[in-house]
């Protein structure tokens, strides 16, 4: 068990390690703030910041989509529908089964839909694939946070006159805030370090992402396209990109648990 | 001629699946006064108590039969708000269960979804009824404080206090002391008496000597079936059925 562990952790180490270690050669504040110019990929001038805010505004996107379509879905089988609902059990069945879905199958889906509705490769479909792919994630999470929600909770607000719905917003999805935030930011995780599902979708560009209906590009992918040139320089401008996406889940984590700990203040242990 | 009281229950069956929990029970409810039903763990008191503020509703495979009056109006009736219903009724549960946040929102919460949004009468009538539950002194300087942190006896003295927020006519207690200290529940139990002069109080108990202390009328359940009831002097006094007397004596528990 102890060998196991240390397995685990040292793996985490020498991966952020490797990718760190890599990275210091590329990584430089042109690397942050600039598009790539002409030839970048041949080892020439420029950045990844067409990467940088195409991610952060295709995880955005895909993470407030899945916000609006998980949120409703988990209150309703936890709230509305009885305990033993078939519908509440088959909804769950279906989001273990889609969250098992490999992320090139929910890309490869995606284009079907883009192709059917003759639409490119776009910043708004790699959203709404990404979406799709991060809504089992969270919605399991917060039905398993929402789910510890006591009956009694939910009684003394029902018994003071409460709708259903004034239940729900007011006093569960309350209680559950800490975790339902824990949910959001896992989804977000995957959403934005995801490559297989944007490859197709979102496509790829080397400008910075200026309509919902124009291509974008993203971190992983840059991350792709660089490890594949043959020059050296460019492999390492690849694990720079790595070492940024690393520092964006990082950070994001990190600024999360200082707000889930001020929106804890509430709720009932 | 006495007015009718505005609590009545006729004829409640109401059962689990298969499980009978509550047999015919009819029972007219003295206003103004409290009510306390007693019984062994497991013979319907709590059950019986809740479909008073129809919480049973969403209990899955209950069945219930027979009518429950308040104010002359069949709750289980077809055009019945629930809503409506459950504002006129106060519960304390057995264990106090406050809202998750601050004390000033446990109070306000109630008067606020049902409509009222103006600061000064909310604060007003959250101080009147953190007065009304005996809690004021001890919170007012940390009403925006979160509820959960403050002790047991406190929070359920929160519970009442929210609950008289909603203006109800009815408080219903489900064992309302089990979960507090000697101290907390001496409390609890003087707000009851004091607040009978306004409301109707019910409360179930297992207790027989908080029965003792607080009841004005007596109800006794035994498996399912509501054996007797009658004015608590007599009750303990005079216990007509042999099954009363059983409980009353300690034979059966």
């Amino acid at each position: 068990m102890l060998a196991s562990t240390v397995i685990v952790t040292a793996s985490l180490l020498v991966i952020v390690a490797t990718v760190v270690v890599k990275s210091l050669p590329a990584l430089r504040l042109s690397m942050l703030v600039q598009t790539p110019k002409g030839g970048y990929y041949l080892g020439k001038e420029g950045g990844i910041l067409n990467a940088i805010t195409g991610s952060l505004y295709l995880a955005s996107g895909a993470t407030l989509l899945a916000v609006l379509l998980s949120l409703p879905v988990v209150l309703y089988i936890n709230l509305y529908a009885r305990k033993k609902s078939v519908l509440a059990t088959f909804t769950r069945f279906s989001l273990d089964v889609l969250w098992g879905i490999p992320s090139i199958v929910f890309g490869a889906f995606g284009f079907i839909v883009m192709m059917t509705l003759g639409l490119r490769a776009s910043l708004l479909a790699g959203i709404i694939t990404v979406g799709l792919l991060e809504i089992p994630i969270m919605a399991r999470a917060m039905d398993e946070v929402i789910r510890l929600v006591p009956v009694s909770l939910t009684e003394a607000s029902s018994s003071l006159g409460a709708t259903k719905l004034e239940t729900a917003l007011k006093v569960v999805v309350r209680q559950a805030l800490p975790g339902i935030l824990t949910a959001v930011l896992i989804a977000f995780g995957r959403g934005i370090g995801d490559a297989a599902s944007v490859l197709f979708t979102a496509g790829f560009t080397d400008s910075l992402p200026r309509s919902l209906f124009q291509p974008a590009a993203t971190l992983p992918l840059a991350i792709f396209f660089q490890l594949g040139t043959p020059f050296p320089e460019v492999q390492e401008r690849a694990y720079a990109s790595a070492a940024v996406l690393t520092l964006i889940i990082l950070a994001i984590s990190l600024g999360s648990r200082a707000l889930i700990k001020r929106f804890t203040r509430h709720s009932i242990k | 001629m006495e007015p009718r009281s505005h609590l009545r229950i006729r004829n409640l069956n109401v059962s689990y699946g298969a499980q009978q929990v509550l047999r015919n029970v009819t029972l007219e409810v003295p206003d103004r006064k409290i009510t306390v039903i007693i019984g062994p763990s497991g013979c319907g008191k709590t059950t019986l108590l809740k479909s008073l503020n129809r919480l049973l509703d969403s209990v899955d495979g209950v069945r219930i039969d027979g009518q429950i009056f308040v104010d002359d109006e069949d709750i289980y009736g077809p055009d019945v708000e629930v809503t409506h219903i459950r504002k006129k009724m106060g519960l304390l549960s057995q264990k106090p269960q406050v809202l998750p946040m601050s004390v000033f929102d446990n109070i306000a919460y109630g008067p606020k979804i049902h409509g009222q949004r103006d600061k000064k009468r909310l604060r007003a009538l959250v101080e009147r009824e953190l007065r009304a539950a005996g809690l004021w002194d001890e919170v007012k300087d940390r009403l925006h404080e979160p509820a959960s942190r403050l002790s047991v006896g406190q929070q359920q003295r929160l519970c009442l206090g929210r609950g008289l927020a909603v203006e109800p006519e009815i408080i219903l207690g489900d064992e309302p002391t089990s979960a507090l200290d000697p101290q907390s529940s001496r409390i609890v139990e003087q707000r009851l008496i004091a607040l009978k002069a306004d409301f109707t109080v019910i409360v179930v108990t297992h207790i027989l000597r908080q029965a003792r202390r607080i009841a004005d009328y007596l109800a006794f359940l035994y498996l399912g079936e509501l054996v007797e009831h009658g004015p608590a002097a007599e009750f303990f006094a005079n216990p007509r059925d042999p099954r009363t007397r059983a409980y009353i004596t300690g034979e059966i528990s």
